[in-house]
C-alpha cells in the first residue's frame, strides 16, 4: 500500500471536495461538488436522473479515469491526500476505495474464486478459505452457498449475485465502499436485506450510496445529499447538489422548496 | 351476430397466414439445416467406399508406411499425415499468439476507433486473399526470403533432428509459415469478437477491485473469452489442414518422408492436388483413403475443440 494513502487512513473525514467539476469532453456533467463524508457513516446520494450521482460517485474511486473524454477540476481530498495528485495511483486508490455496481457483475467464475480474486491481486497471505466464509457471511449469503462454493458465481439470482459482489468488495478490506444503486435489480426482500447489511458494514467502512429509492435513502443513510439538475446558457443539462444534511433535515425539513418536492414525491 | 364471435376470437387468435407463414419457416430452415448434414454424410460415404479397396489391402498400416511408389502399386501416406500435422503444427505456433495479440490490442481502447476500424478491415482482409496469390507470393518473396534464415538455423542446430537438413528452396517450414498468415485472420478477428463480447461491467468490476490493466486482462477478460478463441483457433487448424493451393506451391512436393522441416515434403492435401488427375486404380483409391484420413483428423480436431469449449467455458 502507499505510503500516502495509508497515512491518510487516520482522520475522521473520509472525502473532502471543493469545487469539483466534472466534464465529459465539453460537457460539463457536474458542477461545484463541495461536500464532506464522514467516517463509517452512511451517506446517500438522491436526485433524478441524469443528474450526475454516478458521475461524481466514480470520482471517488478514480473509476472514471476509464472513460476517455473524462476531466475535472476543483480538488478532491481523500483524508487529507488529494486523490487526482500525480504520485497516486489510481489503482492504489481502488484498492482502498471498493465500489458495487448497479447491475450485480460476479466474474464469470466460481463463487469461491469471485471472493479470492481481489485478496490474491493484494498478495494475501492469510487463511484464504477462512477469509472467503468470514466475507460471504458479512453478506449474508454464506448459508445459501456454502455447499456450492466451485458453482459459478453467474448462476446464482439475481440478488444472491448482488450479495457476492458486495462479498468480493468486502474481501480486500477496503476503506470506503462505494454503491452505485446496488438494490435496483434486487426484490424488496434481498433489498431489505441488504440495507440491514449496510448497517452492519458501517461499523467497520465508510459507505456512499446512490439510490432512487426515498424509503430506503430514508431509513437506510446518516446523511443525504440531494443532487438536482439544470439547463445551463448553452442547453448542457448540468447537475449540481442542492442540499446537503442529515437524513432526517432533508427528509423532514430541508432548507430548500426542491428538496422538499423531490422527497414528498412532488417532482416535476 | 358477426361481431360477438369476433370480439371473443380477438385476443388469442392470429391470421391464419402469419402462422402459416411461422409454420413453414420452421420447415425450411429445418430442411435446410437436414440437407447440410446430408451432403456431408454423403460425401463422407462416397470417400469411404472409394477407398475400400485401399483399406481392404493396406489396412492400417497405411498410415505407417512412407512409400508411395505408383509403379509398384505400394501406397502409404505417413508422409503427407506427418506434413500435414507438421505445417499445421508451425502455423499455430506462429499465428496463435500473434492473433491473440493482435485481438487483444484491437478490442481494448489502446487505439482510437477511427484509426481502429481501417485496421480490423485490413485483417479480415487479409482472409479475402486467394489462396494461390498467397501461393505465389511464398514462391517469389518468402522461400527467397527465409533462406539465409533456413541455412542459419541448420549450420547452429543441425543437430536438432528438424532443423538437420539444408534449406531446399521449398519446404515444410515455408508451408507453415504462409498457412500462419492465411489462418491469422481467422484468429484474429474470432478472438476479438470473442474478447469484445467480454461484458464492460465485468471489467470494470477488476479495476473496481484495483486490477491493474494486464492483471484485468489475463485474469478475467482471456478466461471470459477463453471458448471463444478456442473456437477460432479450431477453426483455424480445420482451415489449415485443409489448404492445398498456398501449401502446394511452397512444399516441394516431396514424397519421401524427412523430418527436418527445412526439407520438402507433402501433406495430404498437396499429394490429393498433385495426383488425382492422373491417378488410376489402385491410386484412386489409395488418394481416397488419405482423404478419409484427413477427414478423419479434421474430425478429431472438431470434437476436441467441443471437449475443450464445454470443459473451460465459463458462462456470462
Ligand atoms: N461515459 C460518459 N460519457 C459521456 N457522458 C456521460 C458518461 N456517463 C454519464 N454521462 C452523462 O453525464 C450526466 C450524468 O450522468 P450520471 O450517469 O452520472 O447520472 P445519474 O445521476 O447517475 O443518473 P441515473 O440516476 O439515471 O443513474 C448525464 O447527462 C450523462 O449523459
Ligand atoms: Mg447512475
Amino acid at each position: 500500500m502507499a505510503p500516502e494513502l495509508q497515512n491518510a487512513r487516520k482522520t475522521d473525514t473520509v472525502f473532502r471536495t471543493e469545487n469539483l467539476n466534472i466534464y465529459y469532453g465539453d460537457f460539463l456533467a457536474v458542477r461545484d461538488i463541495t461536500i464532506e463524508i464522514h467516517k463509517n457513516k452512511i451517506t446517500a446520494f438522491i436526485g433524478p436522473s441524469g443528474c450526475g450521482k454516478s458521475t461524481v460517485l466514480r470520482c471517488f474511486n478514480r473509476l472514471n479515469d476509464l472513460i476517455q473524454s473524462f476531466h475535472m477540476d476543483g480538488k478532491l481530498f481523500y483524508r487529507d491526500q488529494d486523490l487526482y495528485a500525480a504520485e497516486i495511483d489510481p489503482v492504489e486508490v481502488r484498492r482502498q476505495i471498493g465500489m458495487v455496481f448497479q447491475k450485480p457483475n460476479p466474474f464469470p467464475k466460481s463463487i469461491y474464486d469471485n471472493i479470492a480474486f481481489g485478496p490474491r491481486l493484494l498478495g494475501y497471505k492469510g487463511d484464504m478459505d477462512e477469509l472467503v466464509e468470514r466475507s460471504l457471511k458479512q453478506a449474508a449469503l454464506w448459508d445459501d452457498v456454502k455447499d456450492k462454493l466451485k458453482e459459478m458465481g453467474t448462476d446464482l439470482s439475481g440478488g444472491q449475485q448482488q450479495r457476492l459482489c458486495i462479498a468480493r468488495a468486502i474481501a480486500v478490506q477496503p476503506d470506503v465502499i462505494l454503491m452505485d444503486e446496488p438494490c435496483s435489480s434486487l426484490d424488496p426482500i434481498s433489498t431489505l436485506k441488504v440495507e440491514d447489511l449496510l448497517q452492519e458494514l458501517k461499523e467497520k467502512y465508510t459507505i456512499l450510496i446512490v439510490t432512487h429509492n426515498m424509503q430506503q435513502a430514508s431509513r437506510a443513510s446518516d446523511r443525504t445529499a440531494f443532487f438536482n439538475v439544470e439547463a445551463n446558457a448553452k442547453g448542457q443539462r448540468t447537475g449540481y447538489i442542492v442540499e446537503y444534511d442529515r437524513t432526517e433535515v432533508i427528509f423532514q425539513s430541508p432548507q430548500e422548496q426542491a428538496t422538499q418536492a423531490y422527497v414528498s414525491g412532488r417532482f416535476g | 351476430m358477426a361481431t360477438s364471435t369476433s370480439r371473443t376470437a380477438m385476443p388469442t387468435q392470429r391470421s391464419n397466414s402469419s402462422r402459416l407463414l411461422d409454420k413453414g419457416f420452421v420447415w425450411v430452415t429445418g430442411a435446410f439445416a437436414i440437407g447440410v448434414g446430408l451432403v456431408l454424410l454423403a460425401i463422407a460415404y462416397r470417400v469411404g467406399t472409394d477407398s475400400l479397396p485401399a483399406i481392404q489391402r493396406f489396412g492400417l498400416g497405411f498410415l505407417a508406411t512412407t512409400r508411395w511408389s505408383v509403379n509398384d502399386e505400394v501406397f502409404g501416406a505417413l508422409t503427407q499425415i506427418y506434413g500435414t500435422l507438421v505445417t499445421s503444427f508451425i502455423a499455430l505456433l506462429i499465428a496463435v499468439p500473434i492473433g491473440i495479440g493482435v485481438a487483444l490490442f484491437l478490442s481494448e481502447d489502446y487505439l482510437p476507433p477511427r484509426i481502429k476500424q481501417p485496421i480490423v478491415f485490413l485483417i479480415e482482409l487479409l482472409a479475402a486473399i486467394p489462396s494461390v496469390v498467397y501461393g505465389l507470393w511464398g514462391i517469389f518473396v518468402l522461400i527467397p526470403l527465409l533462406r539465409p534464415f533456413g541455412i542459419w538455423l541448420n549450420a547452429n542446430f543441425g543437430w536438432i533432428p528438424i532443423f538437420s537438413t539444408a534449406p531446399a528452396g521449398p519446404g515444410i517450414y515455408a508451408a507453415g509459415i504462409i498457412l500462419s498468415i492465411m489462418i491469422l485472420p481467422i484468429i484474429a478477428a474470432i478472438s476479438r469478437d470473442a474478447l469484445v463480447a467480454v461484458p464492460t461491467e465485468i471489467r470494470q468490476a477488476a479495476y473496481g477491485l484495483g486490477a491493474t490493466r494486464w492483471e484485468t486482462i489475463f485474469q478475467i477478460i482471456l478466461p471470459a473469452a477463453f471458448s471463444g478463441i478456442v473456437g477460432g483457433i479450431m477453426l483455424a487448424l480445420g482451415r489449415a489442414m485443409g489448404e492445398t493451393m498456398a501449401v502446394t506451391m511452397v512444399i516441394g512436393n516431396s514424397n519421401s518422408i524427412d523430418l527436418s522441416i527445412l526439407s520438402q515434403g507433402s501433406t495430404v492435401s498437396s499429394l490429393l492436388a498433385n495426383q488425382f488427375a492422373e491417378a488410376g486404380g489402385l491410386q484412386v483409391s489409395s488418394l481416397m483413403y488419405a482423404a478419409l484420413i484427413l477427414f478423419g483428423l479434421t474430425l478429431v480436431v472438431n470434437v476436441l475443440a467441443e471437449l475443450i469449449v464445454r470443459r473451460f467455458s465459463l458462462k456470462l
